[in-house]
């Protein structure tokens, strides 16, 4: 079963067919296994990752460091939504050491990012302090290398 | 006797090859992966502490030691790392070195037909004689202990075998083995066999020549590490047997090689001690791509036996008309897919091509499309002279 979910990881688009085939698990059962996962939300989503400066769009990502107070009852997780919400967040996650919330953030240029962590984030009560580090140069992402392909270094023919 | 050994016959093929854009490979021998980061990491820091000189002619004793627990641990053989394990140049090394301790001017080696494009070759080199075993499609290219039977002579000297095979993805079960050595208890042969696929199979153990009762001392066991762990460059392997085998091995060894380079051997000792995880997953993922080539060529109606070890498929292509070279040359030509024909492998390969799927899921999508194309034009022309 676990075949079923590593295929899909790697290529989302692989069919329950397609699937079928290479685990020799029956088309009917890898249907029911992908929906009862779906259902579960043990699959998220299914989504695909792009190289936006390829397609000519502009994109701009910076880790963004966040201090937070944490707070009574809720701890974290308040704040943490108020955060999260904004549709220029792209990622969150609450991390152990010197910070609490680690961010991607997204924005077109540099100072939509600037614009976002001086006018949105900074200001919310509770939030301390901030460190944004923008991402200069991409070279894995979800486990995919990015930068300069996997091309085949093989000899084409070999005995 | 150097020119006992043909040149390849297909150079011509290769060379073209070489000259074209745009090939899908389904002709390459060697895994697509590189090697684990953890295993090519262990060797670049052992590079940063100078470990660039000779190891014993025999390999590190270490490294001895590790392969000697491996085939304890997975097959029950015992060997002394002291005096029956000698590390190798990849196990091309290993076959060379056998067939030079083995034979004496004249002895025939028998060898499965289709086999490795070397067996032949370092028989004759050695001053042997090789005697091709037939196999084919009907018994899944296993070989038959009557087929071994009948081409046994005066001058037989032994049999050089390796299974799961290149080129048919066949394995040998336990089972299969034991016919083998029962003919090889009898007509007393020595026994070499290359295992390198050995980790690799699907749906079935591995298993070892001389883990079988009484095989042990009449076995050279040769293995490595180039297509489980994905280290074909490194060029390490190793040959296992009695002293009395090793030993004559190691003279000539220290003679003409002197020892396996050393940064591979690091890298070899670092596999087996934790490469299992890494090597799963690869075969896990071969064995995905194995389902989807050998269900592939059944629909296109170029009959494959479910091959269950290596990374090959030998699909029959009788049914196009074509001999297995001009197939392979066709195809490269017409839908630029590179296959190996059958015969590169002996006689017997005839009607057949070899297809690694040590390839991407999406490469073999595509070459099978285009094996489609090609294959309906072969038969309508087919249709049109019949």
């Amino acid at each position: 079963m676990k075949q079923v979910f590593e295929i899909l990881e790697k290529d989302s688009r692989t069919t329950p067919e397609e699937i079928a085939t290479m685990t020799g698990i029956p088309v009917a059962e890898v249907e029911d296994i992908i929906n009862k996962a779906e259902r579960e939300r043990a699959i998220v989503k299914y989504k695909t990752i792009l190289d936006w400066r390829k397609l000519g769009e502009a994109e701009v990502l910076a880790l963004i460091e966040v201090r937070i107070q944490p707070q009574m009852d809720v701890g974290f997780d308040a704040l943490a939504e108020r955060v999260y919400r904004f549709p220029q967040v792209r990622s969150a996650y609450l991390v152990s050491g010197g910070y609490d919330l680690a961010l991607v953030v997204q924005g077109k240029t540099m100072h939509d990012v600037a614009d976002f962590v001086a006018e949105k984030l900074a200001p919310l009560q509770g939030v301390q302090g901030t460190v944004t580090h923008f991402l200069l140069k991409r070279y894995k992402e979800d486990g995919e290398i990015l930068v300069s392909g996997e091309e085949d270094k093989r000899l084409p023919i070999t005995m | 006797m150097l020119d006992k050994v043909p040149p390849s016959g297909i150079r011509k093929f290769f060379d073209l090859i070489a000259s074209m854009d745009d090939v899908i490979s389904l002709g390459v021998g060697e895994p697509d992966f590189a090697t684990p980061w953890h295993i090519t990491e262990t060797a670049i820091r052992s590079l940063e502490q100078g470990l660039t000189m000779y190891t014993s002619n025999c390999g590190m004793l270490e490294l001895r030691q590790e392969v000697a627990g491996h085939l304890k641990a997975t097959y029950g053989v015992e060997y002394d790392p002291e005096t029956e394990v000698l590390i190798t140049n990849g196990v091309s090394e290993g076959v060379d070195l056998a067939m030079r301790a083995v034979i004496d001017p004249g002895d025939e080696i028998l060898i499965p037909d289709p086999s490795y494009v070397a067996y032949p070759a370092c028989v004759l080199f050695a001053g042997g004689q090789p005697v091709w075993v037939p196999t084919s499609c009907d018994s899944e290219f296993r070989l038959r202990p009557e087929d071994v039977g009948v081409r046994i002579t005066e001058r037989t000297k032994g049999l050089l075998m390796g299974y799961p095979s290149n080129p048919t993805g066949a394995v040998m079960e336990l089972s299969d083995l034991a016919k083998i050595a029962d003919v090889a208890e009898r007509h007393d042969l020595v026994v070499i066999s290359d295992e390198i696929y050995s980790l690799m199979v699907y749906g079935t153990e591995p298993n070892c020549f001389a883990s079988l009762p009484g095989m042990r001392d009449r076995t050279i066991v040769l293995g490595g590490f180039s297509k489980a762990y994905a280290m074909t460059g490194w060029r390490i392997g190793y040959a296992a047997g009695d002293s009395r085998f090793i030993g004559a091995m190691t003279k000539i060894h220290q003679y003409t090689a002197l020892c396996a380079p050393i940064m591979g051997q690091v890298a070899a000792l670092e596999a087996l001690r934790a490469g299992a995880e890494e090597a799963g997953k690869m075969l896990e993922e071969y064995d995905r791509r194995r389902r989807v080539v050998i269900k592939g060529f059944n629909e296109i109606g170029l009959n494959c036996f479910e091959p269950r070890g290596a990374f090959y498929a030998f699909p029959s292509i009788v049914s196009t008309g074509l001999t297995s070279e001009q197939f392979a040359e066709r195809l490269l030509l017409e839908e630029k897919v590179a296959v190996v024909p059958g015969t590169a492998f002996g006689p017997s390969g005839e009607g057949h091509v070899r297809v690694c799927y040590a390839t991407s899921i999406s490469n073999i999508e595509e070459a099978l499309k285009r094996i489609t194309l090609f294959v309906k034009r072969c038969r309508s022309k087919k249709r049109a002279r019949d």
